[in-house]
């Protein structure tokens, strides 16, 4: 935390970010000067309580949102004054977001949803000339997460498990860089989070994908590489944990 | 991509959309009734109107009309040179037209027109509004043997075999009449002393003095000219007098039966002897009172023509008036009209001749057949302009409804916009979604309505039809319109614009939702529940 100039193996940073909401006047600060590394390969859990800030940052990170202060770097660029298309592209393509309410479009099939963001990312030609690839990369994304069955169900017809699970396929479906995963077992009982978590450490373990995850849970905290603690808008510590030093 | 296929699935999954367009349909689909009906219907009024008047029309206000036409077309040949393609001469005066019917008098205020056929059919359609066959084709003031109108009732007989059956009948009633009154003379001479008898022979002396010809239309104190010696030398069974043409409705009546069925009554038919009244060109005027045999009738479908109108031939008429200058026997007239080669803009040439024959110094008036109809035809234009506003309008409060239909589906998607965005969607993607939106639901909207309005207008006259068996009541009423059917005529650059319209009514409403929709900002359209 010592350096200000994030290393090669650092994929997303943050530094100094702050950020207030205005309500009548009155400022609430929310985020007020976060500094923040995601480390290639390793699964980084962020976790504070509730109204701690975390989800503001996530947004932040995301390109979103804009913070009043600091900066957000991804793989050596600044990304968050970057032009609007630019962090429509790098939404699009450099990173995926997974949600706790998973956020599915409700009037496309599973597989539609997973499609989505190649058909955003696309022009209507490319993705036209490009169909069948994008169909079989989507499909085998669905496959990943065991719900290729399921591929012409609506949202409406399938499990929270399941919708967090088409949500996980879809952000995978443009091959980015990192996850951003907004508590992606908030919405769910605990066996089927343990299912969620399951899925994307073996994420990390065979395709050695980056990702950020933000919870409350101390528990599931523990099972990441990484774990950073907030409070009250501020980085409280950051602990290097067993598995990693191990 | 996304954006065709959200927006087709908002279109297959939200029909509240479709019945907001609905409105648009039924909007599209009047205009288009509409203005097929009002175009339907001007366009056959100008053909009919500008038909029955010639392109420009000179009329002479003077009674004794204008001298010398020869040399006026000589003068309005050299002002306006190829632009006259054909002219004619005609005199038109008010008269009285006096029909014999069961021994009474019908009386009529009517336009009496002498006019060659020939040149007049050039200058304007004439013939073809004749009711005998051969009389379109060629006019002629000679009663024809039978063959008038052969698909109308009621004038089967007309011609000589009506002229024959009915002075047939007239000379029985007048022996039986006759017979009456010897008697009754014998009865009364039987009772009478000598004195008597001279004093009532005097008087009856006296009352025939003069012609008297029905208690209605003799006028007392004016001077009624003489025509008894020419009525006593012609033999009615073998001979007419000279030809008239009347106007269709001045010497009939179009009523519904007690079954609602629509016939005519003809007052007087081919064959029958008129009266006409009117006034000689001369200095002192006198009224003239001649009779006709009327040969054809005249229907061009314009009210105002077929009861104001009858016409005469033209020599016929300027001998009665005394219309011949006695020194050099030309023959004067009252209305010149002209035919104008197509393309030449009449008002230029009106105004022309306006210049060479000022009203301050000619008592002429010279109009076009649009001046002539000037009130009717922008009353006809007036009422189309209004009703396409009124029917616009009618869009456009459908296009509110487009646009709040459209705000509350922005509303009800505003976690997926956030959802759109956070996935890398652009704000102008996520508008565009909306837009096309708007403009498939304004295809389709206006689509239907195209079909459905030409649909109606090909069928209108069925469904009028079928309106008229459901409510008894009359759509669409023959002896108002003299169409027998609801004319229509379908413009296609009328329907391209009532498309463009409804369809930008439709983009348009979309907009603002649309605008709204990119705007939104991502985090807070993903926080909302
Ligand atoms: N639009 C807003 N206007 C005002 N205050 C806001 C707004 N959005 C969030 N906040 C406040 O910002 C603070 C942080 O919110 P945030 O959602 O980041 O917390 P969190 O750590 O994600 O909580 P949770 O664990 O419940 O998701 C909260 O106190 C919240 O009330
Ligand atoms: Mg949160």
């Amino acid at each position: 935390m010592s350096d200000s100039t994030p290393s090669d193996s650092v994929v997303l940073s943050a530094r100094g970010l702050t950020k207030s909401y205005h309500k009548d006047r009155i400022a609430v600060p929310v985020l007020r000067g976060v500094d923040l590394d995601v480390e290639q390969g390793l699964v980084t859990a962020l976790v504070g309580r509730s109204g701690s800030g975390k989800s503001t940052l996530m947004h932040l990170l995301a390109t979103l949102d804009r913070p009043d202060e600091g900066e957000v770097w991804f793989r050596g660029s600044r990304v968050d004054n970057a032009s609007r298309s630019k962090r429509d592209h790098f939404r699009n393509h450099d990173i995926g977001v997974i949600f706790q309410f998973y956020h599915l479009l409700p009037e496309l099939s599973a597989l539609e949803n997973v499609l989505a963001p190649a058909m955003i990312g696309q022009s209507f030609f490319r993705y036209l000339k490009n169909r069948s690839e994008n169909r079989k990369r989507a499909e085998a994304m669905l496959d990943r997460v065991g719900l290729l069955h399921r591929a012409s169900h609506r949202p409406s017809e399938m499990s929270g498990g399941e919708m967090q699970r088409v949500a996980i396929a879809r952000a995978l479906m443009t091959d980015p860089k990192m996850l951003l995963a907004d508590e992606p077992t908030g919405n769910l009982d605990t066996e089927t989070g343990h299912e969620i978590l399951t899925l994307l450490d073996e994420l990390n373990r065979t395709d050695g994908m980056t990702i950020l995850m933000i919870t409350h849970d101390d528990e599931i905290a523990a099972g990441a590489d990484v774990c950073w603690r907030m409070k009250d808008g501020l980085i409280e510590d950051n602990r290097i944990q067993q598995s990693v030093a191990a | 991509m996304y954006r065709w296929l959200l927006c087709f699935r908002y279109l297959k999954t939200r029909y509240i959309a479709l019945a907001s367009i609905i409105s648009v349909t039924l909007g599209v689909a009047t205009l288009i009734v509409v203005n097929a009906v009002m175009s339907g219907f001007s366009v056959e009024m100008h053909e009919r109107l500008h038909g029955l008047a010639s392109d420009i029309m000179i009329e002479c206000h003077a009674t004794g009309g204008m001298p010398d036409p020869e040399g006026h077309l000589r003068e309005i040949e050299r002002i306006c040179g190829p632009a006259i393609v054909g002219s004619s001469v005609s005199v038109s005066v008010p008269a009285m037209l006096g029909i014999d019917f069961r021994g009474q008098q019908i009386g009529r205020h009517v336009n009496l027109i002498g006019l060659d056929p020939e040149t007049y059919n050039r200058v304007s359609d004439f013939g073809k509004y004749l009711l005998h066959p051969e009389n379109k084709t060629s006019a002629s003031f000679d009663l024809r043997d039978s063959g008038y109108a052969p698909d109308r009732e009621g004038l089967e007989k007309a011609g000589w075999e009506h002229r024959r059956e009915r002075v047939e009948q007239d000379r029985q009633i007048e022996a039986m009449l006759a017979e009456e009154r010897r008697m009754m003379e014998e009865l009364k001479r039987q009772k009478m002393t000598p004195e008597e008898i001279a004093a009532e022979q005097a008087a009856s002396s006296a009352a025939a003095a003069g012609p008297s010809f029905g208690p209605s239309l003799a006028i007392p104190g004016m001077p009624q000219t003489s025509e008894e010696s020419l009525v006593a030398s012609i033999d009615p069974m073998k001979e007419q007098f000279d030809g008239i043409i009347l106007g269709i409705s001045t010497c009939s009546v179009r009523t519904r039966d007690a079954e609602g069925e629509v016939f005519d009554h003809y007052y007087a038919q081919p064959g029958d002897d008129v009266r006409m009244i009117f006034p000689s060109a001369s200095e002192d005027t006198k009224v003239l009172n001649q009779k006709f045999t009327v040969v054809d009738l005249y229907e061009s479908g314009m009210s105002e023509y077929d009861s104001t109108f009858a016409f005469v031939r033209l020599d016929r008429l300027q001998d009665l008036r005394g219309m011949i200058n006695p020194e050099s026997g030309v023959r004067s007239v009252t209305t010149i009209q002209l035919k104008v080669a197509e393309g030449v803009d009449l008002n230029l040439v009106r105004d022309a001749l306006r210049r060479r024959f000022p009203a301050e110094v000619y008592p002429y008036n010279i109009q076009t057949w649009r001046d002539l109809q000037g009130p009717l035809l922008s009353a006809v234009r007036l009422e189309t302009t209004i009703l396409n506003i009124l029917l616009f309008l009618i869009i456009a409060v459908a296009g509110f409804g487009i646009l709040a239909t459209f705000f509350m589906i922005v509303v009800e998607k505003t976690r997926d916009i956030g959802t759109l965005k956070a996935l890398g969607a652009s704000g102008h993607g996520v508008s565009s979604i909306f837009l096309s939106y708007g403009l498939l639901l304004g295809f389709v909207g206006s689509g239907a309505g195209l079909v459905g309005g030409l649909l109606f207008v090909d069928n209108i006259n069925g469904i009028a039809g079928i309106v008229e068996r459901i409510t008894g009541q009359e759509v669409f009423d023959p002896t108002v319109y003299y169409f027998s059917e609801i004319p229509t005529i379908i413009e296609p650059l009328t329907l391209v614009w009532v498309m463009i319209g409804a369809m930008t009514i439709a983009v348009l409403a979309s907009v603002l939702p649309a605008i709204r929709a990119a705007r939104m900002h991502p985090v807070r359209a993903l926080r909302f529940e």
